[in-house]
């Protein structure tokens, strides 16, 4: 009876602390709200079957107690009835896993419309990199980066000189702008993520990696590292904010790009290297 | 008593059913038809393989990256693959004349593959000294690296062997202490050895050849 | 007939087909001290060293979760409790668990403990290599714990140990002997447990007695035979990555190394595959949570059959669940690498598979619970730890249906969800197996009885405890908090609530942890002055339990092996006196006992 009671209560418990606790996700911030939407279904899948499975079995318990004058029922199978179990299971799996796919292939295609930036770990802080006005990112190499160079952008790729370097915890977006992030690290693996836009992939270096989201409501966010990454793993810490145009636009005319850092550093020779370049 | 059936009729016995349990009280005990030595062998071979070919897989893997650079290939190579070669045609001696119960040709074979193995890895190490003195080291690139390992584990596939020889040899030279039959299984079993040994070298020799 | 007399109608052997005429086998005959208890060749002696050794390196990590619970809970109280000592210790605890613990003891302890004795063999059929795989899994356990005493402390690169960080000086330990003790340990395990799975698969295969065969088996043999074999395909992925992380690090090779500026400095490294690596790991990784669960599902079952005095469930369903997710575990690896930047396109089979997966362990479920239905359920410790089992397994379970669906993983990989989910399904789950085994074969190893009360207690705090940790945990990966994380700040996204509840469960933690010291305790005292206990207490069929002498003695049977006539699940047959018929009854001793045919 006790142990019957208790199962039951441990049970409900669970289901009371799903619906009653204080702890949820945040407010979503950009176009992933159907990964949440996916995440409920799954609980009223499962959770179905959790208690089902925990009600049935503090009922036997209860009511299949042991009693010295009552034989056990000799039953050793029921084809019937493993095939109608394996059946209804096979379904719920079936009705979980199809929507995750196609949300999944969303998540994987990356919209026409998007606008590409960069964001690269190091060991233990956060750097981005805007296209700049060409719209294209310059592209990079490891075995580039010095301290005038600290993004390694290829000098013989003209594309490089406009982009725009930030090497500060902020990050600002334009909200509705689809962004698709390339992600690099030059160390070892990060995990660029903020909570409220759900979306997360590792950095590998060596590799360039991707996803897309579109901001949908402005504030602040933390962004954390989500791939363990040495000692200060917990500290990689950086924030994004979802602007309005007016404020994104004051944002991005206070940044440097890729040529104004060279030259504030007294190395125009390099510039003259990337231009000649251009020119060919 | 065991009769031979699939693994789908044997998983789908129903084992409290009386007529099934009259058939089960029949049977001995054992699954499969091999001494437990060659199974325990085979197991070993098994596990050998599984971790070769993950080895090979990752090769693949690595070698399509645009650092692989092509290591040369030193003659000495296939002469020692002609070593491996002459032992299991050794073995393959000893086993027959094992069958025939003459055990002394089974002595001196058994110490001709002692003399084979010696020169197999002499071999290998003179290969290995040849590289390093052209400049081949193992960190200089991947291709190189997994040359060295897979040397080395082969080397260290062929001292277990030498471990297992060391024994055959002693029931081959004291044969009054152990029964002939067994003395023949374990010859049989270090023959299969052999033979395994020098698959895996002509696999991985061939995989660094032909990439 | 009363309930005991089974044992003397084994004497009558009148209608007994006689056992074959095998060549007795050589058994080893300890000569001193040192052979009887040090390196002995006795499967059960080598089981309980298992258990010890691995119980023993377990309760380090126990204490490692404590510390590290402290820090999560009260962040500020501990200054002793720096970043690197953290992540040490998590690595630590991960590591130790898994493979030290749990995967030592089911196969190490309960396998060499149990196998002979229940398919009716007098030892493992290589003795001598059985010996040594104890003592080189013990020089493994060795070097691992030498490892927190090198400059520089352990390897603090979590138990997954990806390269790069791996083997950087970011990392704890990382430029020291720390990971390098920790890769060679690994490798050592792996030589060690080989030797051990050659024993478990071949004797399982070739020393049963005469009419066990492969369906009459306990599922507890069936499970730790499955596991044994993943572990064979398994551990080689372990020990390839072991060798070339090694070399890696030793000699500048780059296998796994990228290119990297490592604090600005431009390395020597170049064009290595860190996701080559995860894969490897993982094609170890996964199938390795099954060499764990296969074990506990197979004890599960049997515990849960003898104390509802009912046959198992579905008992082939329960066979071909086992061996179909053994032989599925190994084509979901990259479900663990969802978010690692791998091609996306694998996203979508190794969702598919996940969730397939899902349906046998669904049907083992419900077969435990449908054990249930209609037995005669005697709720006595072990029943009470397999009801928690399947409890906390089916919550672990479906959680890992959330995180199986790639879409669904991607919020929620990395976060609390993840260390609830795994500490549900392999951690507490599993471990609840191991209590409610070690209670219910306790008489067997040492002839008495675990003190009662304290068993009760020591279950309830368990599993409560353990529930409450857990369960709750979740919710802070919903929350979005990171696991692997030192400490949060103040983060604008987590409610300040989330640090009660993180204090709440370090409180709980710390209660389940000391209590554990109780079971300890109890296992101690009770082996010198429990309750004796009858020489079948709980009226089990199985064949561990029908030796001539309790506990069994060396070469297991007496003079004869036992033949066996039925499966071991004959409980509560109609007609037949008593609720149970050991295996070795022929059906002439129990004539009123009539089985329908299905």
């Amino acid at each position: 009876m006790f142990v019957a009671l208790l199962l039951v209560l441990v049970t409900l418990g669970s289901v009371a602390f799903h619906f009653w606790s204080p702890w949820w996700w945040t407010e979503v911030a950009s176009n992933w709200g159907n990964i949440d939407g996916t995440i409920v279904l799954t609980f009223w899948v499962t959770g179905a079957v959790f208690v089902a499975v925990c009600l049935f079995m503090a009922y036997c318990v209860w009511k299949f107690q042991y009693d010295p004058n009552r034989k056990a029922e000799y039953k050793p199978e029921n084809t019937k009835l493993e095939w109608i179990l394996t059946i209804f299971t096979a379904v719920g799996v079936g009705a979980l896993l199809a929507p995750g796919l196609i949300v999944w292939n969303k998540y994987v295609t990356v919209p026409e419309d998007v606008v590409d930036i960069e964001v690269m770990g190091q060991q233990w802080y956060w750097n981005y990199r805007l296209p700049g006005e060409d719209g294209i990112l310059g592209l990079t190499d490891l075995r580039n980066i010095t301290d005038d160079n600290p993004f390694g952008i290829n000098l013989d790729d003209p594309n490089g000189l406009d982009d725009i370097l930030i090497q500060a915890d902020d990050l600002h977006v334009l909200i509705d702008q689809p962004i698709k992030v390339n992600l690099r690290s030059i160390d070892v693996l990060h995990d660029f993520y903020i909570p409220q836009f759900r979306a997360k992939m590792d950095m590998v270096p060596g590799v360039v990696t991707y996803y897309w989201f579109t901001p949908i409501r402005t504030g602040n966010f933390d962004i954390l590292c989500m791939e363990y990454c040495g000692t200060g793993h917990y500290a990689m810490r950086g924030r994004v904010l979802v602007d309005e145009l007016s404020d994104y636009e004051e944002w991005l005319s206070e940044q440097m790009t890729f040529e104004e850092m060279i030259a504030s550093n007294g190395k125009t020779d390099l510039i003259k290297l990337a231009l000649n370049k251009k020119g060919e | 008593m065991r009769k031979k059936q699939s693994i789908f009729q044997l998983l789908s016995q129903k084992p409290w059913e009386p007529e099934q349990a009259k058939l089960d009280d029949l049977h001995d005990g054992e699954t499969l038809n091999l001494s437990k030595g060659k199974l325990g062998l085979r197991f070993i071979m098994f596990v050998s393989t599984i971790f070769f070919c993950l080895f090979i897989v990752t090769y693949s893997d690595r070698m399509i990256y645009a650092d692989w650079q092509q290591m040369p290939e030193p003659f000495m190579l296939w002469f020692n693959t002609l070593t491996l070669f002459i032992s299991s045609s050794v073995f393959i001696y000893i086993q027959l004349s094992a069958k025939k119960n003459d055990f002394d040709k089974v002595k001196y074979g058994l110490i001709i593959i002692g003399f084979l193995a010696l020169i197999f890895i002499l071999g290998q190490l003179f290969v290995w000294n040849q590289l390093i003195n052209l400049g081949y080291y193992v960190s200089t690139n991947p291709a190189n690296a997994y040359f060295y390992v897979f040397t080395t584990l082969h080397g260290i596939h062929l001292l277990g062997g030498l471990f297992y020889w060391n024994i055959t040899l002693r029931k081959v030279w004291y044969p009054k202490n152990v029964e002939i039959n067994k003395s023949k299984h374990t010859i049989e079993l270090c023959a299969i050895y052999w033979h395994f040994l020098l698959a895996v070298w002509v696999v991985l020799f061939g995989l660094m050849i032909f990439s | 007939m009363a309930a005991d007399s089974y044992e003397d109608i084994a004497v009558d052997k009148g209608d007994v087909i006689p056992a074959l005429e095998v060549p007795p086998q050589e058994l080893y005959h300890a000569k001193s001290f040192w052979t009887k208890w040090i390196f002995c060749q006795d499967a059960k002696v080598i089981g309980i060293q298992y258990s010890i050794t691995a119980i023993a390196i377990g309760l380090v990590a126990l204490v490692l979760s404590w510390l590290m619970r402290l820090q999560l809970g009260f962040p500020e109280l501990f200054p002793f409790l720096g970043a690197a000592e953290y992540y040490q210790f998590v690595t630590m605890h991960g590591m130790i668990m898994v493979i030290y613990l749990l995967t030592a003891l089911f196969l190490g302890g309960f396998g060499n403990y149990l196998i002979p004795l229940m398919v009716g063999a007098r030892d493992m059929v290589f003795p001598y290599v059985n010996m040594v795989s104890f003592w080189v899994y013990f020089l493994a356990v060795l070097v691992l714990v030498a490892s927190f005493f090198v400059p520089g402390g352990p390897t603090g690169a979590g138990w997954t140990l990806y390269p790069p960080q791996a083997i950087t000086s970011g990392t704890p330990g990382g430029d020291g002997l720390g990971i390098i003790l920790m890769l060679i340990s690994l490798s050592i395990f792996v030589v060690g447990f080989t030797m051990g799975g050659l024993n478990y698969v071949i004797t399982i295969l070739q020393a049963r007695t005469r009419g066990m065969t492969l369906m009459r088996m306990p599922l507890t043999v069936w499970g730790i035979f499955t596991a044994t074999v993943l572990a064979l395909f398994a551990f080689p992925a372990l020990i390839v990555s072991c060798i070339m992380m090694t070399l890696d690090n030793l000699l500048g090779t780059s296998f796994f190394m990228p290119a990297i500026v490592e604090f600005g400095e431009q390395t020597e490294y170049s064009g290595g595959s860190p996701i080559l690596f995860q894969h490897l790991f993982w094609f170890f990784g996964h199938p390795e949570v099954y060499i764990v669960a296969l074990p506990a599902f197979g004890i599960v079952s049997d515990l849960i059959s003898v104390h509802a005095r009912k046959n198992i469930f579905g008992y082939r369903m329960m066979v071909w669940a086992i061996v179909i997710i053994g032989g599925l575990s190994f084509v979901v690896w990259a479900h663990h690498m969802y978010v690692a930047g791998m091609n996306p396109w694998f996203g979508y089979f190794f969702a598919t598979t996940t969730l397939i997966i899902a349906v046998p362990t669904a049907i083992k479920v419900y077969n435990w619970v449908i054990t249930l239905w209609r037995g005669n359920i005697k709720l006595t410790i072990p029943m009470l730890f397999a009801l928690g089992f399947i409890v906390t397994f089916v919550n672990g379970g479906i959680t890992g249906l959330f995180l199986g669906n790639v879409i669904v993983d991607v919020p929620l990989s990395d976060t609390y969800f993840v260390v609830a989910h795994f500490h549900m399904v392999m951690g507490i789950a599993p471990v609840l197996v191991v209590f409610g085994a070690i209670y219910h074969w306790f008489p067997l190893i040492t002839g008495r009885l675990l003190h009662e009360g304290m068993g009760r207690f020591h279950f309830w705090v368990t599993f409560l405890g353990s529930y409450a940790i857990y369960f709750p945990m979740h919710y802070l990966g919903f929350v979005g908090v990171p696991r692997r994380y030192f400490e949060m700040y103040d983060s604008e996204f987590m409610a300040v609530s989330t640090n009660y509840l993180n204090q709440f469960i370090t409180v709980v933690a710390l209660i389940v942890g000391f209590t554990q010291i109780l079971f300890l305790y109890n296992i101690i005292t009770s082996s010198k002055f429990g309750k004796k206990a009858d020489k079948n207490p709980w009226k089990a069929c199985s064949l561990e339990w029908r030796t001539p002498e309790v506990p069994p003695t060396h070469g297991n049977f007496g003079k004869e092996l036992p033949v066996v006539h039925r499966w071991a699940y004959d409980y509560s047959v109609p007609g037949a006196t008593d609720d149970f018929i050991p295996q070795d009854i022929p059906a002439s001793q129990v004539p009123n006992a009539e089985v329908e045919k299905t």
